[in-house]
């Protein structure tokens, strides 16, 4: 399964374990990537960090 | 046993936690993404437990008081992240339980925050009421810097920026503090979170290193715990030479960079405590 990085459209590959909502790293470009869809897999830059952002 | 799983993105320590629930027998988990979910406050739930482990605060919040209204317990209480998540409410209950904390005051306008930061005596830190990972901490050394910093806060924040929660610098012996863990009844683990700079959170490059969880840092950490209402929390305590001191209780832990260096499976004890909890 894989998908295409939205900032340097290279094929990212997603594990078999993957869920919907989790955050992954662009192998190539080192972005920050949202899986928003597993079927068909797609993904999108992660939001930006909100203020009330944290633990 | 139906476990929603309260999430917004999924990180490394919420992958970890999905993880340890699949390992426990009749737990279905739902996902519930705080970012897709709608709220009918006539609902029947559909499930038996919450474990909240929403990126922001305020939604967590809010979810999990509309979930309790529902009649579902929840992971951590509405009550416990209302506390925990504004640093004025954790000092507030602290103080309640008699549990040690670096001396705090609160102001609401440039004038008597001034005031306040000079009883305090320099160096003080200003630190957003909600905010988290370190971020908008300010050390305030000197009056210039008191006088720029409140002045800059009034003017070019939202509101929240003036509610002043001013704290009483700590100078942390050897550059750490300590982080402990606390499910239910239990200090699982701590570290040290070492870095030359004066914030120590991970999350802006300090070091995690094991840190032994001795009798004093069990007991000052139940007592936080139970003081905010009690559940899952991480507890961040300053070492000074009076003792430990309470400096922040964090209700959504993140715990990723402390399952080797602890050698305990934290995210294991929060789905156990979790899947044990019922409605």
């Amino acid at each position: 399964m894989s998908a295409s990085c939205p900032v340097c459209d290279v094929d990212v590959e997603l594990a078999d374990d993957t869920v919907e909502g989790e955050l992954i790293e662009c192998e190539d470009c080192g972005s920050e990537l949202e899986v928003v869809n597993l079927d068909p897999p797609e993904i999108a830059e992660a939001p930006e960090a909100e203020e009330d952002w944290g633990e | 046993m139906r476990v929603g799983f309260l999430h917004s993105l999924i990180r490394k320590d919420e992958k970890l936690l999905l993880e340890a629930f699949k390992a426990i027998p009749n737990v279905e988990l739902v996902m519930l993404d705080d970012r897709k979910l709608t709220f009918d406050l006539a609902a029947t739930p559909d499930v038996d437990v919450i474990l909240e482990r929403s990126i922001n605060h305020s939604r967590a919040m809010h979810t999990l008081h509309l979930y309790e209204a529902l009649g579902v317990r929840c992971v951590n209480t509405y009550d416990v992240s209302r506390i925990c998540g504004d640093k004025l409410l954790t000092s507030v209950a602290l103080k309640a339980h008699g549990i040690a904390q670096p001396e705090v005051r609160v102001a609401f306008t440039e004038t008597s925050a001034l005031d306040a930061i000079e009883e305090v005596g320099y160096p003080v830190v200003l630190k957003p009421a909600v905010g988290s990972w370190g971020r908008l901490l300010s050390k305030v050394n000197d009056r210039d810097a008191a006088e720029s910093l409140l002045e800059h806060k009034t003017v070019l924040g939202s509101y929240h920026h003036s509610i002043f929660y001013i704290q009483k610098y700590v100078d942390k012996a050897g550059g750490r503090d300590i982080r402990s863990f606390v499910v239910g009844d239990d200090c699982i683990a701590a570290i040290y979170r070492t870095s030359p700079h004066w914030i120590t959170n991970t999350a802006r490059g300090a070091v995690a290193t094991g840190c032994p969880v001795t009798p004093e840092i069990a007991e000052i950490s139940l007592a936080a715990a139970e003081a905010v209402g009690g559940g899952v929390v991480a507890i961040d305590l300053f070492e000074t030479p009076d003792g430990l001191q309470v400096n922040e209780v964090n209700y959504t832990m993140e715990f990723k960079n402390s399952i080797d260096t602890t050698g305990v499976d934290i995210p294991q004890h929060i789905a156990a405590y979790a899947a044990a909890a019922t409605s």
